[in-house]
Protein backbone atom coordinates (compact mmCIF):
# COMPACT_ATOMS: atom_id res chain seq x y z
CA UNK A 1 0.00 0.00 0.00
CA UNK A 2 2.81 2.40 0.94
CA UNK A 3 4.78 1.46 -2.18
CA UNK A 4 1.62 2.02 -4.22
CA UNK A 5 1.09 5.46 -2.61
CA UNK A 6 4.62 6.53 -3.55
CA UNK A 7 4.22 5.07 -7.05
CA UNK A 8 0.95 6.91 -7.67
CA UNK A 9 2.49 10.12 -6.36
CA UNK A 10 5.50 9.72 -8.67
CA UNK A 11 3.14 9.15 -11.59
CA UNK A 12 1.12 12.24 -10.66
CA UNK A 13 4.30 14.32 -10.52
CA UNK A 14 5.27 13.21 -14.01
CA UNK A 15 1.88 13.72 -15.61
CA UNK A 16 1.53 17.17 -14.06
CA UNK A 17 4.87 18.20 -15.54
CA UNK A 18 4.52 20.12 -18.80
CA UNK A 19 7.91 18.95 -20.04
CA UNK A 20 6.61 15.38 -20.30
CA UNK A 21 3.72 16.53 -22.49
CA UNK A 22 6.08 18.51 -24.69
CA UNK A 23 8.23 15.42 -25.18
CA UNK A 24 5.19 13.24 -25.87
CA UNK A 25 3.64 15.67 -28.36
CA UNK A 26 6.97 16.15 -30.11
CA UNK A 27 7.43 12.39 -30.41
CA UNK A 28 3.90 11.96 -31.83
CA UNK A 29 4.56 14.72 -34.39
CA UNK A 30 7.77 12.96 -35.38
CA UNK A 31 6.06 9.56 -35.67
CA UNK A 32 3.21 11.08 -37.71
CA UNK A 33 5.72 13.06 -39.75
CA UNK A 34 7.40 9.84 -40.87
CA UNK A 35 4.59 9.56 -43.40
CA UNK A 36 6.01 12.61 -45.21
CA UNK A 37 9.43 11.02 -45.21
CA UNK A 38 7.92 7.88 -46.69
CA UNK A 39 6.21 9.94 -49.41
CA UNK A 40 9.55 11.32 -50.55
CA UNK A 41 11.01 7.83 -50.87
CA UNK A 42 10.28 5.43 -53.65
CA UNK A 43 8.87 2.14 -52.33
CA UNK A 44 9.09 0.57 -48.87
CA UNK A 45 7.00 3.33 -47.30
CA UNK A 46 5.79 0.99 -44.61
CA UNK A 47 9.32 -0.05 -43.63
CA UNK A 48 10.43 3.58 -43.38
CA UNK A 49 7.50 4.50 -41.15
CA UNK A 50 8.20 1.49 -38.90
CA UNK A 51 11.93 2.28 -38.74
CA UNK A 52 11.39 5.93 -38.04
CA UNK A 53 8.48 5.38 -35.65
CA UNK A 54 10.28 2.77 -33.52
CA UNK A 55 13.41 4.93 -33.43
CA UNK A 56 11.29 7.86 -32.22
CA UNK A 57 9.64 5.78 -29.49
CA UNK A 58 13.06 4.55 -28.41
CA UNK A 59 14.66 8.00 -28.43
CA UNK A 60 11.88 9.78 -26.57
CA UNK A 61 11.50 6.87 -24.16
CA UNK A 62 15.20 7.14 -23.35
CA UNK A 63 14.84 10.91 -22.87
CA UNK A 64 11.96 10.35 -20.46
CA UNK A 65 13.64 7.50 -18.58
CA UNK A 66 16.86 9.47 -18.07
CA UNK A 67 15.25 12.86 -17.53
CA UNK A 68 12.76 11.57 -14.95
CA UNK A 69 14.88 8.71 -13.56
CA UNK A 70 17.87 10.82 -12.51
CA UNK A 71 15.68 12.98 -10.29
CA UNK A 72 13.81 10.14 -8.59
CA UNK A 73 15.81 10.46 -5.38
CA UNK A 74 18.29 13.32 -5.89
CA UNK A 75 15.54 15.83 -6.71
CA UNK A 76 13.69 14.79 -3.55
CA UNK A 77 16.84 15.49 -1.56
CA UNK A 78 17.60 18.76 -3.35
CA UNK A 79 14.01 19.97 -2.93
CA UNK A 80 13.87 18.58 0.65
CA UNK A 81 10.57 16.84 0.02
CA UNK A 82 12.06 13.57 1.25
CA UNK A 83 12.23 14.51 4.93
CA UNK A 84 8.50 14.42 5.58
CA UNK A 85 8.09 11.20 3.59
CA UNK A 86 10.86 9.24 5.30
CA UNK A 87 9.79 10.43 8.75
CA UNK A 88 6.65 8.37 8.16
CA UNK A 89 6.59 4.58 8.68
CA UNK A 90 7.99 3.70 5.26
CA UNK A 91 11.34 2.02 4.74
CA UNK A 92 13.89 3.51 2.38
CA UNK A 93 13.74 0.41 0.16
CA UNK A 94 9.94 0.67 -0.01
CA UNK A 95 10.33 4.31 -0.99
CA UNK A 96 12.79 3.42 -3.79
CA UNK A 97 10.52 0.66 -5.06
CA UNK A 98 7.57 3.07 -5.09
CA UNK A 99 9.52 5.70 -7.00
CA UNK A 100 10.71 3.07 -9.50
CA UNK A 101 7.23 1.60 -9.97
CA UNK A 102 5.79 5.10 -10.47
CA UNK A 103 8.24 5.87 -13.22
CA UNK A 104 7.67 2.47 -14.87
CA UNK A 105 3.97 3.30 -14.93
CA UNK A 106 4.66 6.72 -16.44
CA UNK A 107 6.94 5.24 -19.08
CA UNK A 108 4.43 2.47 -19.78
CA UNK A 109 1.62 4.95 -20.44
CA UNK A 110 3.86 7.06 -22.67
CA UNK A 111 5.18 4.09 -24.64
CA UNK A 112 1.61 2.87 -25.18
CA UNK A 113 0.52 6.34 -26.42
CA UNK A 114 3.54 6.55 -28.75
CA UNK A 115 2.93 2.98 -29.95
CA UNK A 116 -0.69 3.85 -30.71
CA UNK A 117 0.58 6.89 -32.62
CA UNK A 118 2.77 4.60 -34.73
CA UNK A 119 -0.09 2.17 -35.41
CA UNK A 120 -2.39 5.05 -36.39
CA UNK A 121 0.28 6.42 -38.75
CA UNK A 122 0.67 3.00 -40.37
CA UNK A 123 -3.10 2.60 -40.69
CA UNK A 124 -3.35 6.01 -42.32
CA UNK A 125 -0.61 4.97 -44.73
CA UNK A 126 -2.56 1.82 -45.61
CA UNK A 127 -5.67 3.93 -46.19
CA UNK A 128 -3.71 6.34 -48.41
CA UNK A 129 -2.55 3.49 -50.65
CA UNK A 130 -6.01 1.91 -50.64
CA UNK A 131 -4.70 -1.15 -48.76
CA UNK A 132 -6.55 -2.97 -45.96
CA UNK A 133 -6.39 -0.63 -42.97
CA UNK A 134 -5.84 -3.38 -40.35
CA UNK A 135 -3.03 -5.03 -42.28
CA UNK A 136 -0.24 -3.54 -40.18
CA UNK A 137 2.59 -5.58 -38.72
CA UNK A 138 1.47 -7.06 -35.34
CA UNK A 139 5.13 -7.75 -34.56
CA UNK A 140 5.59 -4.08 -33.84
CA UNK A 141 4.41 -4.91 -30.34
CA UNK A 142 7.46 -7.14 -29.91
CA UNK A 143 9.82 -4.26 -30.73
CA UNK A 144 7.88 -1.79 -28.57
CA UNK A 145 7.86 -4.31 -25.71
CA UNK A 146 11.63 -4.70 -25.94
CA UNK A 147 12.03 -0.92 -25.97
CA UNK A 148 9.99 -0.76 -22.78
CA UNK A 149 12.08 -3.43 -21.08
CA UNK A 150 15.23 -1.55 -22.04
CA UNK A 151 13.72 1.66 -20.61
CA UNK A 152 12.89 -0.18 -17.37
CA UNK A 153 16.52 -1.28 -17.09
CA UNK A 154 17.80 2.21 -17.93
CA UNK A 155 15.51 3.66 -15.26
CA UNK A 156 17.05 1.30 -12.71
CA UNK A 157 20.50 2.61 -13.75
CA UNK A 158 19.27 6.20 -13.33
CA UNK A 159 17.71 5.33 -9.96
CA UNK A 160 21.00 3.89 -8.72
CA UNK A 161 22.95 7.03 -9.64
CA UNK A 162 20.17 9.18 -8.24
CA UNK A 163 20.70 7.71 -4.75
CA UNK A 164 24.26 8.96 -4.31
CA UNK A 165 24.95 11.81 -6.68
CA UNK A 166 23.47 15.05 -7.97
CA UNK A 167 20.88 15.23 -10.74
CA UNK A 168 23.42 16.55 -13.26
CA UNK A 169 26.04 13.89 -12.54
CA UNK A 170 23.37 11.17 -12.54
CA UNK A 171 22.32 12.35 -16.02
CA UNK A 172 25.90 12.19 -17.32
CA UNK A 173 26.54 8.75 -15.80
CA UNK A 174 23.24 7.26 -17.01
CA UNK A 175 23.70 8.62 -20.51
CA UNK A 176 27.24 7.18 -20.57
CA UNK A 177 25.95 3.77 -19.48
CA UNK A 178 23.29 3.96 -22.18
CA UNK A 179 25.84 4.72 -24.91
CA UNK A 180 28.39 2.15 -23.71
CA UNK A 181 25.60 -0.38 -23.16
CA UNK A 182 24.87 -0.18 -26.88
CA UNK A 183 28.45 -0.70 -27.99
CA UNK A 184 29.39 -3.29 -25.37
CA UNK A 185 29.61 -5.97 -28.08
CA UNK A 186 32.39 -3.95 -29.74
CA UNK A 187 34.26 -3.79 -26.42
CA UNK A 188 34.31 -7.61 -26.33
CA UNK A 189 35.65 -7.77 -29.89
CA UNK A 190 38.30 -5.16 -29.12
CA UNK A 191 39.28 -7.08 -25.99
CA UNK A 192 39.87 -10.38 -27.77
CA UNK A 193 43.38 -9.54 -28.98
CA UNK A 194 44.45 -6.78 -26.63
CA UNK A 195 46.30 -8.53 -23.77
CA UNK A 196 45.82 -6.96 -20.35
CA UNK A 197 43.74 -4.09 -21.72
CA UNK A 198 41.60 -6.76 -23.29
CA UNK A 199 41.02 -8.30 -19.87
CA UNK A 200 39.78 -4.91 -18.65
CA UNK A 201 37.55 -4.45 -21.69
CA UNK A 202 36.07 -7.91 -21.14
CA UNK A 203 35.44 -7.00 -17.50
CA UNK A 204 33.59 -3.85 -18.59
CA UNK A 205 31.67 -5.93 -21.14
CA UNK A 206 30.38 -8.32 -18.50
CA UNK A 207 29.69 -5.62 -15.90
CA UNK A 208 27.72 -3.22 -18.08
CA UNK A 209 24.17 -3.87 -19.26
CA UNK A 210 23.99 -5.24 -22.80
CA UNK A 211 21.38 -2.80 -24.01
CA UNK A 212 21.90 -3.63 -27.68
CA UNK A 213 20.24 -6.99 -26.96
CA UNK A 214 16.93 -5.16 -26.62
CA UNK A 215 17.24 -3.49 -30.00
CA UNK A 216 15.22 -5.57 -32.43
CA UNK A 217 13.89 -2.64 -34.44
CA UNK A 218 15.86 -3.58 -37.55
CA UNK A 219 14.67 -7.20 -37.50
CA UNK A 220 11.03 -6.16 -37.07
CA UNK A 221 11.20 -3.51 -39.81
CA UNK A 222 12.80 -6.04 -42.19
CA UNK A 223 10.41 -8.84 -41.27
CA UNK A 224 13.11 -11.07 -39.77
CA UNK A 225 11.66 -13.60 -37.32
CA UNK A 226 12.93 -13.77 -33.73
CA UNK A 227 12.80 -16.93 -31.63
CA UNK A 228 10.43 -16.68 -28.62
CA UNK A 229 13.24 -17.96 -26.38
CA UNK A 230 15.19 -14.79 -27.21
CA UNK A 231 12.47 -12.68 -25.62
CA UNK A 232 12.47 -14.89 -22.55
CA UNK A 233 16.25 -14.70 -22.09
CA UNK A 234 16.49 -10.95 -22.61
CA UNK A 235 13.56 -10.32 -20.25
CA UNK A 236 15.11 -12.53 -17.58
CA UNK A 237 18.44 -10.78 -18.11
CA UNK A 238 16.77 -7.37 -17.61
CA UNK A 239 14.97 -8.65 -14.52
CA UNK A 240 18.15 -10.03 -12.96
CA UNK A 241 20.24 -6.98 -13.83
CA UNK A 242 17.51 -4.59 -12.67
CA UNK A 243 17.14 -6.44 -9.35
CA UNK A 244 20.88 -6.14 -8.72
CA UNK A 245 20.78 -2.40 -9.55
CA UNK A 246 17.84 -1.72 -7.25
CA UNK A 247 19.41 -3.84 -4.50
CA UNK A 248 22.58 -1.77 -4.83
CA UNK A 249 20.58 1.46 -4.84
CA UNK A 250 18.81 0.36 -1.66
CA UNK A 251 22.12 -0.61 0.00
CA UNK A 252 23.59 2.85 -0.72
CA UNK A 253 20.45 4.82 0.07
CA UNK A 254 19.91 3.12 3.44
CA UNK A 255 23.36 4.23 4.57
CA UNK A 256 23.07 7.78 3.31
CA UNK A 257 22.69 10.71 5.69
CA UNK A 258 19.88 12.98 4.52
CA UNK A 259 21.38 16.28 5.66
CA UNK B 1 5.11 9.95 40.17
CA UNK B 2 7.74 9.59 37.45
CA UNK B 3 6.22 10.07 33.97
CA UNK B 4 7.10 7.92 31.00
CA UNK B 5 10.16 8.93 29.00
CA UNK B 6 9.14 9.62 25.41
CA UNK B 7 12.48 10.75 23.99
CA UNK B 8 15.62 9.13 25.33
CA UNK B 9 18.96 10.30 24.00
CA UNK B 10 22.18 8.85 25.42
CA UNK B 11 25.73 9.91 24.57
CA UNK B 12 24.73 10.97 21.08
CA UNK B 13 27.60 12.06 18.88
CA UNK B 14 27.58 12.99 15.23
CA UNK B 15 30.61 13.83 13.17
CA UNK B 16 30.13 14.77 9.52
CA UNK B 17 32.86 13.71 7.15
CA UNK B 18 33.30 16.48 4.63
CA UNK B 19 35.20 16.52 1.35
CA UNK B 20 38.75 15.34 0.83
CA UNK B 21 41.31 17.30 2.85
CA UNK B 22 38.66 18.92 5.03
CA UNK B 23 38.51 18.55 8.78
CA UNK B 24 35.50 16.46 9.92
CA UNK B 25 32.75 18.54 11.51
CA UNK B 26 31.58 17.48 14.95
CA UNK B 27 27.92 18.50 15.11
CA UNK B 28 26.97 16.73 18.34
CA UNK B 29 29.11 15.69 21.28
CA UNK B 30 27.87 13.23 23.88
CA UNK B 31 24.31 14.56 24.04
CA UNK B 32 22.20 13.17 26.89
CA UNK B 33 18.56 14.21 27.01
CA UNK B 34 15.24 12.85 28.20
CA UNK B 35 11.83 14.25 27.36
CA UNK B 36 8.84 13.15 29.42
CA UNK B 37 5.33 12.26 28.37
CA UNK B 38 2.95 15.19 28.01
CA UNK B 39 5.54 17.95 28.24
CA UNK B 40 6.38 20.70 25.77
CA UNK B 41 10.13 20.71 25.44
CA UNK B 42 11.95 23.64 23.83
CA UNK B 43 15.28 22.84 22.23
CA UNK B 44 16.99 26.19 22.19
CA UNK B 45 20.27 26.99 20.49
CA UNK B 46 21.98 29.41 18.14
CA UNK B 47 22.25 28.64 14.42
CA UNK B 48 24.55 25.68 13.82
CA UNK B 49 24.26 24.39 17.40
CA UNK B 50 23.19 20.91 16.25
CA UNK B 51 19.43 21.17 16.82
CA UNK B 52 18.45 19.99 13.32
CA UNK B 53 21.10 17.26 13.40
CA UNK B 54 19.61 15.95 16.67
CA UNK B 55 16.09 16.02 15.26
CA UNK B 56 17.14 14.33 12.01
CA UNK B 57 18.84 11.56 14.00
CA UNK B 58 15.68 11.14 16.07
CA UNK B 59 13.66 10.81 12.86
CA UNK B 60 16.08 8.32 11.31
CA UNK B 61 17.14 10.67 8.52
CA UNK B 62 20.75 10.85 9.70
CA UNK B 63 22.78 8.04 11.24
CA UNK B 64 24.57 8.84 14.52
CA UNK B 65 28.32 8.35 14.80
CA UNK B 66 27.78 6.91 18.29
CA UNK B 67 25.22 6.90 21.05
CA UNK B 68 21.62 5.76 21.18
CA UNK B 69 18.17 7.24 20.78
CA UNK B 70 14.80 5.84 21.69
CA UNK B 71 11.39 7.25 20.88
CA UNK B 72 8.41 5.95 22.86
CA UNK B 73 10.70 3.26 24.23
CA UNK B 74 11.68 1.93 20.81
CA UNK B 75 14.50 2.39 18.35
CA UNK B 76 13.74 4.57 15.33
CA UNK B 77 15.21 1.79 13.17
CA UNK B 78 11.96 -0.01 13.89
CA UNK B 79 9.71 1.48 11.19
CA UNK B 80 6.59 1.04 13.33
CA UNK B 81 7.93 3.51 15.90
CA UNK B 82 7.26 6.24 13.36
CA UNK B 83 3.56 5.43 13.23
CA UNK B 84 3.10 7.26 16.55
CA UNK B 85 5.20 10.29 15.68
CA UNK B 86 4.43 13.51 13.82
CA UNK B 87 7.27 15.51 12.30
CA UNK B 88 7.58 18.95 10.77
CA UNK B 89 10.99 19.59 9.21
CA UNK B 90 12.72 22.96 9.14
CA UNK B 91 11.49 25.23 6.30
CA UNK B 92 8.90 22.77 5.04
CA UNK B 93 9.05 21.69 1.43
CA UNK B 94 6.25 19.62 -0.01
CA UNK B 95 5.21 18.23 -3.37
CA UNK B 96 4.01 21.48 -4.90
CA UNK B 97 2.05 19.78 -7.69
CA UNK B 98 -0.35 18.26 -5.15
CA UNK B 99 -3.31 20.03 -3.59
CA UNK B 100 -3.64 20.43 0.17
CA UNK B 101 -6.14 17.56 0.31
CA UNK B 102 -4.02 15.32 -1.90
CA UNK B 103 -0.87 15.77 0.15
CA UNK B 104 -2.62 14.89 3.41
CA UNK B 105 -4.18 11.84 1.73
CA UNK B 106 -0.74 10.81 0.45
CA UNK B 107 0.81 11.03 3.91
CA UNK B 108 -2.19 9.20 5.38
CA UNK B 109 -1.50 6.28 3.02
CA UNK B 110 2.09 6.12 4.26
CA UNK B 111 0.65 5.33 7.70
CA UNK B 112 -1.60 2.66 6.16
CA UNK B 113 -4.61 4.45 7.62
CA UNK B 114 -8.04 3.37 6.38
CA UNK B 115 -9.38 5.54 3.54
CA UNK B 116 -12.28 6.77 5.62
CA UNK B 117 -10.01 7.84 8.49
CA UNK B 118 -7.76 9.68 6.03
CA UNK B 119 -10.72 11.52 4.56
CA UNK B 120 -12.12 12.49 7.96
CA UNK B 121 -8.76 13.59 9.33
CA UNK B 122 -7.93 15.55 6.18
CA UNK B 123 -11.15 17.56 6.49
CA UNK B 124 -10.75 18.13 10.22
CA UNK B 125 -7.04 19.05 10.02
CA UNK B 126 -7.53 21.48 7.15
CA UNK B 127 -10.20 23.14 9.25
CA UNK B 128 -7.96 23.12 12.32
CA UNK B 129 -5.11 24.91 10.50
CA UNK B 130 -7.48 27.27 8.69
CA UNK B 131 -6.93 25.92 5.17
CA UNK B 132 -10.35 24.40 4.45
CA UNK B 133 -11.04 26.94 1.70
CA UNK B 134 -7.69 26.04 0.04
CA UNK B 135 -8.23 22.27 0.14
CA UNK B 136 -8.17 21.94 -3.65
CA UNK B 137 -5.43 24.46 -4.33
CA UNK B 138 -2.02 23.24 -5.49
CA UNK B 139 0.72 23.88 -2.93
CA UNK B 140 2.77 25.82 -5.51
CA UNK B 141 0.26 28.64 -4.97
CA UNK B 142 0.63 28.60 -1.16
CA UNK B 143 2.36 31.34 0.83
CA UNK B 144 5.12 30.49 3.34
CA UNK B 145 2.62 30.71 6.21
CA UNK B 146 0.15 28.43 4.43
CA UNK B 147 2.91 25.89 3.76
CA UNK B 148 3.85 25.91 7.43
CA UNK B 149 0.20 25.22 8.28
CA UNK B 150 -0.02 22.33 5.86
CA UNK B 151 3.24 21.15 7.44
CA UNK B 152 1.57 21.06 10.83
CA UNK B 153 -1.48 19.31 9.37
CA UNK B 154 0.65 16.55 7.81
CA UNK B 155 2.49 16.12 11.12
CA UNK B 156 -0.85 15.38 12.81
CA UNK B 157 -2.45 13.14 10.15
CA UNK B 158 -1.74 10.02 12.24
CA UNK B 159 -2.92 11.53 15.55
CA UNK B 160 0.60 11.11 16.97
CA UNK B 161 1.65 10.67 20.58
CA UNK B 162 4.84 12.62 20.02
CA UNK B 163 5.16 15.70 17.79
CA UNK B 164 8.62 16.84 16.73
CA UNK B 165 8.83 20.29 15.18
CA UNK B 166 12.03 21.75 13.75
CA UNK B 167 11.93 25.57 13.93
CA UNK B 168 8.14 25.71 13.54
CA UNK B 169 8.01 29.51 13.98
CA UNK B 170 10.73 30.18 11.44
CA UNK B 171 9.63 32.63 8.73
CA UNK B 172 6.20 33.23 10.24
CA UNK B 173 4.79 36.70 10.93
CA UNK B 174 3.71 37.60 14.50
CA UNK B 175 0.15 36.38 13.85
CA UNK B 176 1.40 33.11 12.43
CA UNK B 177 3.74 32.64 15.40
CA UNK B 178 0.92 33.27 17.83
CA UNK B 179 -1.26 30.72 16.03
CA UNK B 180 1.57 28.20 16.11
CA UNK B 181 2.02 28.71 19.85
CA UNK B 182 -1.71 28.19 20.32
CA UNK B 183 -1.53 25.02 18.28
CA UNK B 184 1.34 23.64 20.35
CA UNK B 185 -0.51 24.45 23.56
CA UNK B 186 -3.56 22.74 22.15
CA UNK B 187 -1.49 19.60 21.47
CA UNK B 188 -0.33 19.64 25.09
CA UNK B 189 -3.95 19.89 26.23
CA UNK B 190 -4.65 16.76 24.19
CA UNK B 191 -1.93 14.97 26.18
CA UNK B 192 0.64 14.87 23.39
CA UNK B 193 4.35 15.36 23.93
CA UNK B 194 5.85 18.19 21.87
CA UNK B 195 9.56 18.57 21.17
CA UNK B 196 10.45 21.64 19.18
CA UNK B 197 13.61 23.47 18.27
CA UNK B 198 13.93 27.21 18.07
CA UNK B 199 16.37 30.05 18.38
CA UNK B 200 13.59 32.48 19.31
CA UNK B 201 13.62 32.71 23.12
CA UNK B 202 10.32 34.58 23.33
CA UNK B 203 8.38 31.67 21.81
CA UNK B 204 10.19 29.12 23.92
CA UNK B 205 9.59 30.84 27.26
CA UNK B 206 5.90 31.32 26.52
CA UNK B 207 4.96 27.69 25.95
CA UNK B 208 7.65 25.30 27.19
CA UNK B 209 7.55 23.20 30.33
CA UNK B 210 11.27 22.53 30.05
CA UNK B 211 14.08 23.96 27.99
CA UNK B 212 17.37 22.53 26.82
CA UNK B 213 20.11 24.88 25.62
CA UNK B 214 22.38 23.39 22.99
CA UNK B 215 25.56 25.18 21.98
CA UNK B 216 28.28 23.76 19.75
CA UNK B 217 26.74 20.30 19.82
CA UNK B 218 26.72 20.14 23.65
CA UNK B 219 23.76 20.48 25.99
CA UNK B 220 24.83 23.27 28.34
CA UNK B 221 21.66 23.72 30.40
CA UNK B 222 18.40 21.90 30.91
CA UNK B 223 15.43 22.60 33.16
CA UNK B 224 12.18 24.47 33.66
CA UNK B 225 12.07 28.22 33.13
CA UNK B 226 11.90 28.89 36.87
CA UNK B 227 14.94 26.65 37.47
CA UNK B 228 17.02 28.29 34.77
CA UNK B 229 16.09 31.82 35.79
CA UNK B 230 16.16 31.13 39.52
CA UNK B 231 17.57 34.49 40.54
CA UNK B 232 14.82 36.29 38.60
CA UNK B 233 17.20 38.99 37.33
CA UNK B 234 17.38 37.91 33.71
CA UNK B 235 14.98 37.25 30.90
CA UNK B 236 15.41 33.96 29.00
CA UNK B 237 16.93 35.93 26.11
CA UNK B 238 19.58 37.52 28.39
CA UNK B 239 20.25 34.18 30.02
CA UNK B 240 20.58 32.44 26.65
CA UNK B 241 22.96 35.09 25.26
CA UNK B 242 25.09 34.94 28.40
CA UNK B 243 25.36 31.14 28.24
CA UNK B 244 26.31 31.21 24.56
CA UNK B 245 28.90 33.95 25.07
CA UNK B 246 30.42 32.27 28.13
CA UNK B 247 30.80 29.08 26.13
CA UNK B 248 32.43 30.89 23.21
CA UNK B 249 34.89 32.58 25.55
CA UNK B 250 35.71 29.13 26.93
Amino acid sequence: MKILAVAVNTYKEAIRDKILYNLLIFSLILIGGSILLATLTVGEQKKIIIDFGLASINLFGVFMAIFLGIGLVSKEIEKRTLYTVLSKPIGRTEFLLGKYAGLLLTLGVNVVVMGMGLYLTLMFNQFRWALPIWDVDPRLIEAIGMIYIELALLTAVALLFSTFTTTTLAAIFTLSIYVIGHVSGDLMKMGENSGQVGFLLKGIYYALPHLSNFDIKGQVANGIAIEPIYFLYTTLYALAYGTILIGLASFIFKRRDLR
Amino acid sequence: MQTKIVIEIAQLTKTYTLGLGQVPLRALEGLDLNVHEGEVFGFLGPNGAGKTTTIKILMGLIHPTSGTTKLLGQSIDNIQTKSKIGFLPESSHFYEYLTASEILTFYGHLFDLPKRTIKERTISLLKQVGLESSANMQLRKFSKGMLQRIGIAQALINDPELVVLDEPMSGLDPIGRKEMRGLIQNLKTQGKTVFFSSHITHDVEMICDRIGILVGGRLLRIGGLSELLADGKETLEDYFIRIVQEDRLG
